[in-house]
């Protein structure tokens, strides 16, 4: 079977932003200075096999240490990483989550094993900018040690991506780690356990309702240079482009939604009325077909 | 659309591009590099 190109990208970017090989020998993490860029899907930086840096850890990081950082007169407080998330979102939207996000990738192969799918209530879509709101950005914020410096909230109590790719490798790598291993963990192992049976049943269910960067992503959907666009006037409302689509985006109701990660399957696979296309810049329509309205 | 809608995305690439560079030239590079070499234990829920 014929990988589309896509699945080709996904591929690519999981592995290049998991280069770093040697860690079985080294039995640590990548330390070069690929690490000062942040990749733009979700990628946790204490992975074995990282080579670049996750926004959203880098993100939270800025957060938890802005009180030390004014106090010493740096104004560190986020600027790299929100021009990067800005820049990327900007452009394209939330188009990374569909096409280098090795997590989102992840979701999708484990989706593809044959169950009976089920789909979620549409009002846990708001719970991931609740994480975004809180776990990524007040909490880091406001609540802090002595000293000032708070705490990644997000990655130590919900990141499934973390222990999925830092946690668990570290304790193989690291066998001493094993001993200081604690409720937290545990709990985080349940998160990730739950998460990744529900990925079975459920289309995409991390990005749909708890993930951060995709919150952040998907801002910027209606104000990106690359936009989708839905001709009304072509659709015949047989919901193909729901059915087919990761994230269960019912575009017949409108372009460019929140939790629409322009995989364009939808456009590709499932709309054979031409009530599908993209804009770039508003300047370039393409593909967009000719109606075949059936009447 | 309306035509004025096109110029929103060039603002904010704008915007968000001046936003990245003051972090370069602050110095936020160092920053991401520093915490992403040292394996955080309590960011990955081990301690």
């Amino acid at each position: 079977m014929m990988l589309d190109l896509r699945r080709w990208i996904q591929i690519v970017a999981t592995v290049l932003s998991n280069a770093w090989l040697l860690f079985p020998f080294t039995g640590t993490i990548y330390q070069g200075k690929l690490k000062s860029f942040c990749v733009p899907g979700l990628n946790c930086y204490s992975c074995p096999a990282a080579v670049g840096s996750c926004p959203l850890g880098a993100l939270q990081t800025f957060m938890a240490n802005i009180r030390p950082s004014l106090t010493v007169g740096n104004f560190h407080i986020g600027f790299y990483v929100i021009g990067f998330l800005g820049l990327i979102g900007s452009l394209v939207g939330r188009m990374p989550c569909a096409w280098v996000c090795p997590f989102g990738f992840m979701q999708e192969l484990i989706h593809k094993i044959p169950s009976p799918k089920i789909e979620i209530p549409r009002i846990l879509a708001w719970l991931k900018y609740v994480m975004l709101v809180f776990l990524v950005i007040l909490l880091p914020l406001l609540v802090v040690d002595l000293f000032g410096y708070g705490e990644n909230w997000f990655c130590k109590y919900v990141c499934p991506a973390g222990t999925l790719q830092a946690g668990i490798p570290m304790i193989i790598l690291q066998p001493p780690l094993r001993g200081i291993l604690g409720t937290l963990f545990a709990v985080k192992l349940i998160i990730l356990v739950v998460l990744l049976v529900s990925m079975v049943f459920i289309r995409r269910p991390f990005c749909r309702t708890l993930c951060p960067l995709g919150a952040i992503y998907s801002l910027f959907n209606k104000v990106s240079v690359f936009r989708m666009v839905h001709h009304p006037d072509n659709c015949v409302l047989c919901k193909q482009c729901y059915r087919n689509c990761p994230m269960g985006v019912r575009f017949y109701e409108g372009a460019n939604q929140k939790d629409c990660i322009r995989c364009l399957q939808c456009l590709r696979k499932s709309c054979k009325y031409g009530a599908i296309s993209y804009e770039v810049a508003g300047a370039l329509p393409v593909e967009k077909k000719q109606p075949v309205k059936e009447s | 659309m309306e035509k004025s809608g096109y110029k929103t995305p060039y603002l904010l690439l704008i915007f968000f591009l001046i936003v990245l560079v003051v972090g370069i030239n602050i110095g936020e590079v160092e920053v991401v590099l520093e915490k992403a070499i040292s394996i955080c234990l309590s960011c990955i829920g081990i301690q």
